[in-house]
C-alpha cells in the first residue's frame, strides 16, 4: 500500500494507462489516506469516485483548494459567508483536470478568500504543518501544500496572488508553481485580486507540476484575460544548466533572511554553478517596494470583488432589523473574518475620493517599474532566483498580532506577481529555525520571463535532480 | 495616521459594521500598514505609465452567439430568501 502512495503522479498515471495499476485501487488508497487528515487540511472529502474520463491524468486523485468552484460540492473560500455554498458550475481549471481523467479527492482549507500567509485566517481553523504541527503550513494555499507534504494527496492545485502557492510549498517542502498571468483560466476561481490571481499546481516534484500545468493551461472563452501557453508544456528533461544565466537581486543582501535559509540559498547557488549555470548579481531597484504596491493593489481589487457578498443572491444572510443596508452591514460583519475586513477597509480607503492618486495610482506606477526591472534583468539573464520565503515555517500565533510582519512573508514572491511572470519554488534543503528546533524545509524560487514556463520547468528539473531533496515530514498526520 | 472618524467613514463606504473595539484596532493597524506603504510616495514616478493589466492584450473578441444560461430556479435555490421568482430583501425604506 505504501508503495502505491509513494509513486509520483506521472509514474502512477503511466502505470494506470498501461493497465498495470487499477484506478479503483489507487483512488481507494488515497481516499483512505485522506481520511486520516489530522492537519485540518481538508474541508470536504470525496466518498466515491466520480465519472471516469480518460486522458493523461487517468485515475489521478487531486486535492483542490476551496477557492475553486465545484458543481454541487461545498465551496467556501475558507469563509463563513459562503458556508454550505454549493456552486452551480465548476471552474475551468478543475474541469480540464477531470476531463483529462483526474478525480477530485477533496477540497482544501485555506486563508479566507486567499488572504493570508499562514492559513490562520480560515473561518474553519488553521491548517497544521506536517513537519511540525505547532507551526503554520504557510498560506493561502496551506491546505493544498499540507496534503501533498503530509501524504494525504498525490498532488493539489492552489492559487497564487502574491505568493500563495510558492510560500506554502516552500514551508511544507514541496514544489509550487505560479504560472504566467493568463496561462490558466481564472473562470470559477473565486476572485480576490483579479489582476494578480493565478492558478497553479502544488506537487511532489517538478515533473508532476509540468504534467498538471500541461493539462490546465489554455485559452478559455469564459476568461477574456486567459491566453494559454503557446506550444503547450512537455515533461521536463534537462540534465544540466550549462549556458544558462541566473540573476540574484543585489537588494537581497539588505533584507532579513534567516541564517539557515541564507545558507541553503547559497549552497543552491553553488549547485547551479556545478551544473554549468552562471550566477551573478542584478539590480532590481524597485522590488523592495513590491510589498507597498501589492498591499494597495490587492486590497483595492479585493474591496471591489468582495462587494458581491451582500446576503442577497447566495451565501449567508444575517438577520437584521431595519432596511436593506442594515442587512448588508450585518451580513458582512458576521460573515467576514478580521483579515478580510482589514483588507476591505484598506482597499476602500485607497480607492476613496482624495486618496486614489496617492495610493492606487502610485501603486500601479510602481508596478510598472517593477515589471521594467525584471524586463531589464531578463535582457541578460535567463532567470531571477531568490529564497522563496525569508524564514522557514513559523509558529502558530507567532505573527497574528502584527499584520505588517505577516505581510513581509511575501517579500520575495510579490514582485513576480506584480510583474505577471512565472515562478516556481522547489525544496532546496533543510534549515534550523532562527529560534532553534528541528530542521524544516527551505524553498528556492526561480522566476522566468512571461510564458517561459517550459524553460523554467526544465531548469528546475535539472536543479531538483542535483539537490536530491528526499526528506519527509517526521510528524506524519497518521502518526 | 488614520483617525477614528475616517475608519467609520470608510466602513460605511464598504458596508461593514465594526464594533467600537474593531474601530480602535483598525485605526492602529491601518495606520501602521499605510506608514509602510507611504514609502512609495518618495519615488519619482511622474512620467511612469500605470499598469492595470500586466500581459499585453488587445481587442479580446468572441462570437456574439447566445448560449443557455443557468436555470432560474437553480439560481434562486442558492438565495437566502427567494420569493416569487426573485431575490427578496428587506425594504430600503424600513423603519430601523
Amino acid at each position: 500500500m505504501s508503495d502505491l502512495l509513494g509513486m509520483s503522479v506521472a509514474e502512477a498515471a503511466t502505470r494506470i494507462q498501461a493497465v498495470e495499476l487499477s484506478r479503483e485501487e489507487y483512488f481507494d488508497a488515497w481516499r483512505d489516506a485522506a481520511a486520516g487528515d489530522e492537519l485540518n487540511a481538508y474541508l470536504w472529502r470525496a466518498e466515491d469516485r466520480a465519472v471516469e474520463s480518460d486522458g493523461p491524468l487517468e485515475g489521478i486523485p487531486i486535492a483542490v483548494k476551496d477557492l475553486f468552484c465545484t458543481e454541487s460540492v461545498p465551496t467556501t473560500a475558507g469563509s463563513r459567508i459562503l458556508e454550505g455554498h454549493r456552486p452551480l458550475y465548476t471552474a475551468t481549471a478543475v474541469r480540464k483536470l477531470t476531463g483529462a481523467g483526474a478525480e477530485v479527492l477533496g477540497k482544501t482549507n485555506m486563508d479566507e478568500f486567499a488572504m493570508g500567509s499562514s492559513n490562520e485566517n480560515s473561518a474553519y481553523g488553521p491548517v497544521l504543518n506536517p513537519w511540525d504541527p505547532g507551526r503554520v503550513p504557510g498560506g493561502s494555499s496551506g491546505g493544498s501544500a499540507a496534503v501533498v507534504a503530509g501524504g494525504l494527496a498525490p498532488c493539489a492545485i492552489g492559487t497564487d496572488t502574491g505568493g500563495s502557492i510558492r510560500q506554502p510549498a516552500a514551508l511544507c517542502g514541496i514544489v509550487g508553481l505560479k504560472p504566467t498571468y493568463g496561462a490558466i483560466s481564472r473562470y470559477g476561481m473565486i476572485a480576490f485580486a483579479s489582476s494578480l490571481d493565478q492558478c497553479g499546481p502544488l506537487t511532489r516534484d517538478v515533473t508532476d507540476a509540468a504534467l498538471l500545468l500541461s493539462v490546465m493551461q489554455g485559452k478559455d472563452l469564459c476568461d477574456s484575460t486567459s491566453v494559454g501557453i503557446e506550444g503547450g508544456i512537455e515533461a521536463p528533461g534537462r540534465e544540466d544548466l550549462s549556458g544558462l544565466r541566473f540573476a540574484v537581486p543585489t537588494e537581497l543582501a539588505q533584507d532579513a533572511i534567516e541564517p539557515g535559509v541564507r545558507a541553503v540559498f547559497e549552497a543552491t547557488l553553488k549547485r547551479i554553478e556545478e551544473l554549468g549555470g552562471e550566477v551573478a548579481e542584478v539590480a532590481l531597484p524597485h522590488a523592495e517596494h513590491g510589498i507597498s504596491a501589492y498591499y494597495v493593489i490587492a486590497p483595492a481589487e479585493a474591496s471591489s470583488n468582495l462587494a458581491r457578498y451582500d446576503g442577497v443572491r447566495y451565501g449567508m444572510r444575517a438577520e437584521a432589523d431595519g432596511d436593506v443596508v442594515e442587512m448588508y452591514e450585518s451580513t458582512r460583519a458576521a460573515g467576514f473574518g478580521d483579515e478580510v475586513k482589514r483588507r476591505i477597509m484598506l482597499g476602500t480607503y485607497a480607492l476613496s475620493s482624495g486618496y486614489y492618486d496617492a495610493y492606487y495610482g502610485r501603486a500601479q506606477k510602481v508596478r510598472t517599474k517593477i515589471a521594467e526591472d525584471f524586463a531589464a534583468a531578463f535582457g541578460s539573464f535567463d532567470f531571477v532566483v531568490t529564497p522563496t520565503s525569508p524564514s522557514v515555517a513559523f509558529g502558530l500565533g507567532e505573527k497574528t498580532d502584527d499584520p505588517l510582519a505577516m505581510y513581509m512573508n511575501d517579500f520575495f514572491t510579490v514582485p513576480m506577481s506584480l510583474a505577471g511572470i512565472p515562478a516556481i519554488s522547489i525544496p532546496a534543503g533543510l534549515a534550523e529555525p532562527a529560534g532553534g528546533g528541528p530542521q524544516l524545509p527551505v524553498g528556492f524560487q526561480i522566476a522566468a520571463p512571461a510564458f517561459g514556463e517550459q524553460k523554467l520547468l526544465d531548469a528546475a528539473y535539472a536543479l531538483e535532480r542535483a539537490i536530491g531533496f528526499d526528506a519527509k515530514p517526521g510528524v506524519r498526520a497518521d502518526g | 495616521m488614520i483617525e477614528h472618524e475616517q475608519v467609520l467613514h470608510v466602513a460605511k463606504l464598504a458596508r461593514l459594521r465594526l464594533s467600537d473595539a474593531e474601530v480602535e484596532k483598525m485605526a492602529g493597524e491601518l495606520s501602521g500598514i499605510l506608514d509602510h506603504v507611504d514609502r512609495i510616495g518618495e519615488l519619482e514616478l511622474d512620467d511612469v505609465v500605470p499598469t492595470s493589466h500586466v500581459i499585453a492584450l488587445e481587442n479580446v473578441l468572441r462570437p456574439d452567439e447566445p448560449r443557455p444560461s443557468w436555470p432560474r430556479d437553480a439560481v434562486l435555490e442558492q438565495a437566502p430568501d427567494p420569493a416569487e421568482g426573485a431575490f427578496r430583501v428587506p425594504s430600503p425604506r424600513a423603519e430601523s
